[in-house]
């Protein structure tokens, strides 16, 4: 059995050289428990954040957008199944991340913790949390961690359609009635700086406050900062707006022909820190809905796992 | 609660008549008729499949990475195993 340092050495030459690290190769700790943190928190935010939108699924205002939705917010259980798979695959059970989840000792995206107030804010998520998520989402399909980046590249082959809906559906609206218009104005003056903040903390330049994104980047876990990927989104996002016919809530936004991209006000960092540590508009109601499902739920995982036994013995008693 | 978790299962879609059975993922279910049908609503929602294998995970052997290097030696020096090892004259043609 080859030495620790022989062991590092061989898992820094497939890093280095861009190969991927499999489940069961060698991996130093840190990293396994950085995956498992990471994976485990953007499952999370993938099942808590089929809330905001199934908010309406009920009151949607036709039977087409109706099934959209319904279908979005499949997808998104679905994104929570591969992450937490993937997860699995480093050692650590579905029920504990679960139970780390409902404990409050793992982290869900700030974003869901904002409500949705009106039919404007279902389009807005789709174009704006789902494309910022997007944003972040392409490069980890280039992970170091193979069953992670092979769940990235399911997910964001589903992720299109889910910006594409919501751009559409603010579409619709923006050139519906004056008072449609200006449902969905509101919708980003709402969401647009808890859009900017999905990026995280600054982590580049003078701003830096400590954080992972050097250590995640030497271990190919990360491929670009936190503002290179605000300020892509940002990019991508305006010239949409423009088509859409809104206006970004920033005074201060503007083309700058010398850095070749759009200069933009900062979202308030000091809002994403006690979002993120429970202050937000809906963190406690989202939670308490997780553990209801999850506790409501049990009866039917109990009761399936009872039929299965019963099958099982069934068969055995025929064989003998 | 102390129901135990549910088993986990490997997922394997044929894509199309004519492609073997790829491994796509994983999922928990109670049984393998769940673990199809699970497999059907999550792997299979845009129409990626025309068949699914599901197998406990907990059946497959695998070889160790440990013993990578040694177990796939054998393969390393047999470079006569591929056409391209053998030199022929170019006007020998379909060779
Ligand atoms: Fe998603
Ligand atoms: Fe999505």
């Amino acid at each position: 059995m080859a030495g620790t340092d022989e062991r590092e050495a061989a898992f820094y030459a497939i890093v280095d050289s861009d190969g991927r690290i499999e489940p069961r190769d060698d991996m130093p700790e840190a990293y396994r428990k950085t995956l498992i943190r990471q994976i485990a928190q953007h499952a999370h935010s993938e099942i808590i954040g089929m809330q905001p939108e199934g908010n309406w699924i009920s009151r949607a205002p036709s039977l087409r957008r109706k099934a959209i939705l319904l279908a979005k917010v499949q997808d998104e259980a679905g994104h929570g199944l591969y992450l937490y798979a993937a997860a699995e695959t480093l050692g650590v059970s579905r029920d504990q991340l679960l139970e780390l989840l409902h404990t409050r000792r793992q982290k869900y995206s700030s974003i869901f913790n904002y409500p949705t107030l009106t039919w404007a804010d279902v389009g807005a998520i789709g174009w704006l949390v789902d494309g910022a998520a997007i944003t972040n989402q392409v490069p980890l399909t280039r992970c170091s961690y193979g069953p992670y980046a092979r769940a990235m590249v399911r997910i964001c082959k589903e992720e299109s359609f889910h910006q594409r809906q919501g751009f559409e559906s603010l579409l619709t609206l923006t050139r519906g009635s004056a008072a449609q218009k200006a449902m969905a104005q509101d919708a980003l003056d709402r969401w647009w700086y808890p859009s900017l903040a999905m990026f995280g903390p600054p982590d580049t330049g003078e701003q830096v406050s400590g954080g992972h994104t050097e250590q995640s980047m030497r271990w190919g876990i990360k491929r670009f900062s936190n503002d290179e990927l605000r300020q892509r989104f940002v990019d991508m996002t305006v010239p949409q707006s423009e088509v859409l016919g809104l206006t970004i809530p920033d005074p201060d936004l503007r083309w700058n022909d010398e850095r070749g991209h759009y200069d933009f006000t900062a979202p308030d960092y000091d809002e994403l820190f006690r979002v993120i540590k429970g202050d937000g508009p809906c963190n406690a109601q989202r939670l308490a809905h997780r553990v209801a499902a999850h506790t409501e739920g049990a009866w039917v995982r109990e009761a399936a796992a009872a039929y299965a036994a019963k099958q099982r013995a069934k068969t055995q008693t025929e064989a003998a | 609660m102390t129901s135990a978790e549910w088993p986990l299962w490997e997922v394997f879609v044929r894509a199309r008549r004519g492609l073997s059975h790829l491994h796509v993922g994983s999922l928990h279910a109670p049984d393998a008729a769940m673990a199809v049908r699970n497999a059907r609503d999550v792997y299979t929602r845009r129409g990626e499949g025309v068949s699914i294998w599901v197998v406990p995970s907990d059946q497959i052997t695998a070889s160790s990475p440990d013993e990578k290097d040694a177990f796939f030696d054998p393969a390393g020096d047999k470079v006569y195993r591929h056409p391209t090892f053998y030199e022929v004259p170019a006007e020998a043609k379909h060779l």
